[in-house]
C-alpha cells in the first residue's frame, strides 16, 4: 500500500490536482462514506436530540455531506486549502477553517457535542521540520489537549487513521491519555487484509458509569466472498440485460440540464444547491 | 463561511495568549446572508453554549440589533427566530478576526478563515 503521508505534508500533497482527483474517485467517496457512516455509530450521539459536531481534517467535505444528510450541524477543519476549496465548490453547509490540527485548535471549552475525523492522524506523526514544535509527540499532544478540551463533557471522539506500526498505535493512545481522554482502540474486521479498519475511539468523561470500548466489527467483510466477485456478477448481469444501470446523480442532472439549456428548452430549473440532493429523513 | 454560530466558540489559540482571547474582532467585513433552514430545537440546544454578551457585541459590530443586551428568561419563538438568523444566516465572507489580546490576525478569504500559525506562535 502506498502511504501519501511519507511522500510529502498534507498541505502540499493535496494540491489543486490531487484535491480534484481524491474527490472525484467514486472508490473513495465509497470508503469515506462507509467509514463516516461507521464514526457516527461509534460516536453513539443520543438519537433525537441535535448535534454539534466537529470533523478534523475534513477536506474536500466528503464525510460532511453525509453530516448535512443526516441533518448534524457542524464545523470542519483541515490544512490543505485546495481541498477546502473543492469543498466550497460543493457546498457543503458547515464552517470551514484552515487550520493545523498539530498546532492546537482554538475553540472554547464544551464547545463540541462530538468529534470525527477519518483518514487524518496518519499525518500528524511525520515531522516536517527539526523545529522542536514540529515533532510528532508535541503536537499530537498539543492536539489532543485542546480537542479534549473543546469537547462537552461527556462526549466521544473517534479517529479512522492508517496505523503503518504498533508503536504509532501506542505513541497516539498514549498521548490522547495523557491529555484526559478515556478509551482506546477499535479495529474492524482484523482479518481482512483490504476491509480492516483502525478507529480511535475516544472519550470524555464518563458521568458516573464507565464507558464501554465498542467491539469492532468481526468475520469477513460482508460476505466474504473476494473483491471482484459483485463487479463480475453485475457485469455478467449487465451483459444479459444489455444495457448499463443509470447513475443519475448530481453531475449527471447538472450536465442534462446544460445540455436542455443549450437546445434551449423552457423552464429548466434552476441550478442551486438543492440540485440532486437527497431529502433528509426528518419531517 | 464563518457564521457567528462558530465565531462564538473561537478563541485565540496562539502561544501563551490565554486570558482576554475571545471574542475575536472583526475587521474590514464583507457580509453575505443566507438564508438557512430554521431549526428551533437545535438553537435551544445550543443556547448554554453561547456566551450571550460575546454574540452580542458581535452581531452589533456586524449591524444587526435585533438582540437584546440580556439573555432573555422566556425563550419565545420570536426570540428564537431573531436568534437563528444572527446565528446561522449572517456569513462573513471576506475580512479578518483579531485577537483583542495578541493582536494576532486571522484574516478570511472565500469564507474560510486562516487559522495557521507562525513557527513562534506555536505553544
Amino acid at each position: 500500500m502506498s502511504r501519501p503521508e511519507l511522500v510529502a505534508p498534507p498541505e502540499i500533497y493535496y494540491g489543486d490536482s490531487e484535491a480534484k482527483k481524491y474527490t472525484q474517485n467514486t472508490r473513495n467517496q465509497q470508503i469515506q462514506a462507509d467509514m463516516t457512516y461507521r464514526a457516527l455509530e461509534l460516536l453513539n450521539l443520543p438519537p433525537e436530540k441535535p448535534a454539534f459536531l466537529l470533523d478534523i481534517g475534513c477536506g474536500s467535505g466528503l464525510s460532511g455531506e453525509i453530516l448535512d444528510e443526516e441533518g448534524y450541524n457542524w464545523v470542519g477543519v483541515d490544512i490543505a486549502p485546495s481541498m477546502l476549496e473543492v469543498a466550497l465548490e460543493r457546498e457543503v453547509e458547515g464552517d470551514l477553517f484552515l487550520q493545523d490540527i498539530g498546532q492546537g485548535l482554538g475553540f472554547r471549552p464544551g464547545s463540541f457535542d462530538g468529534a470525527i475525523s477519518i483518514s487524518v492522524l496518519q499525518w500528524l506523526l511525520n515531522a516536517e521540520t527539526s523545529h522542536p514544535t514540529s515533532s510528532p509527540p508535541h503536537r499530537l499532544q498539543l492536539f489532543f489537549t485542546t480537542l479534549h478540551s473543546a469537547l462537552r463533557n461527556p462526549s466521544r471522539a473517534v479517529f479512522q487513521f492508517y496505523p503503518s506500526s504498533d508503536d504509532q498505535i501506542q505513541l497516539i493512545t498514549s498521548i490522547a491519555q495523557k491529555a484526559g481522554f478515556g478509551g482506546g482502540i477499535v479495529v474492524d474486521f482484523p482479518n481482512s487484509k483490504k476491509a480492516k479498519k483502525v478507529f480511535l475511539c475516544l472519550f470524555v468523561g464518563g458521568g458516573g458509569g464507565q464507558q464501554e470500548i465498542p467491539k469492532g466489527l468481526e468475520g469477513e467483510e460482508e460476505d466474504g466472498k473476494a473483491r471482484f466477485e459483485r463487479r463480475r456478477e453485475r457485469e455478467r448481469s449487465r451483459a444479459k440485460n444489455g444495457r448499463r444501470r443509470t447513475i443519475k446523480d448530481r453531475d449527471w442532472i447538472l450536465k442534462k440540464k446544460e445540455l436542455y439549456r443549450k437546445r434551449g428548452k423552457e423552464e429548466v430549473p434552476r441550478d442551486s444547491r438543492y440540485t440532486g440532493r437527497k431529502r433528509k429523513p426528518v419531517f | 463561511m464563518v457564521r457567528l454560530v462558530t465565531h462564538n466558540l473561537l478563541a485565540c489559540h496562539a502561544k501563551d495568549c490565554n486570558t482576554n482571547n475571545f471574542p475575536l474582532g472583526f475587521q474590514n467585513v464583507q457580509l453575505e446572508i443566507r438564508e438557512a433552514e430554521f431549526n428551533p430545537d437545535f438553537v435551544r440546544a445550543f443556547l448554554p453554549k453561547i456566551e450571550w454578551n460575546a454574540l452580542v457585541k458581535t452581531a452589533r459590530e456586524l449591524g444587526d440589533t435585533s438582540l437584546p443586551d440580556e439573555q432573555p428568561e422566556m425563550v419565545d419563538d420570536d426570540f428564537l427566530q431573531n436568534l437563528h438568523h444572527v446565528l446561522f444566516e449572517l456569513h462573513v465572507i471576506e475580512g479578518a478576526m483579531v485577537c483583542p489580546n495578541c493582536k494576532h490576525v486571522y484574516p478570511i478569504s472565500d469564507g474560510i478563515p486562516n487559522m495557521l500559525l507562525a513557527e513562534h506562535e506555536i505553544a
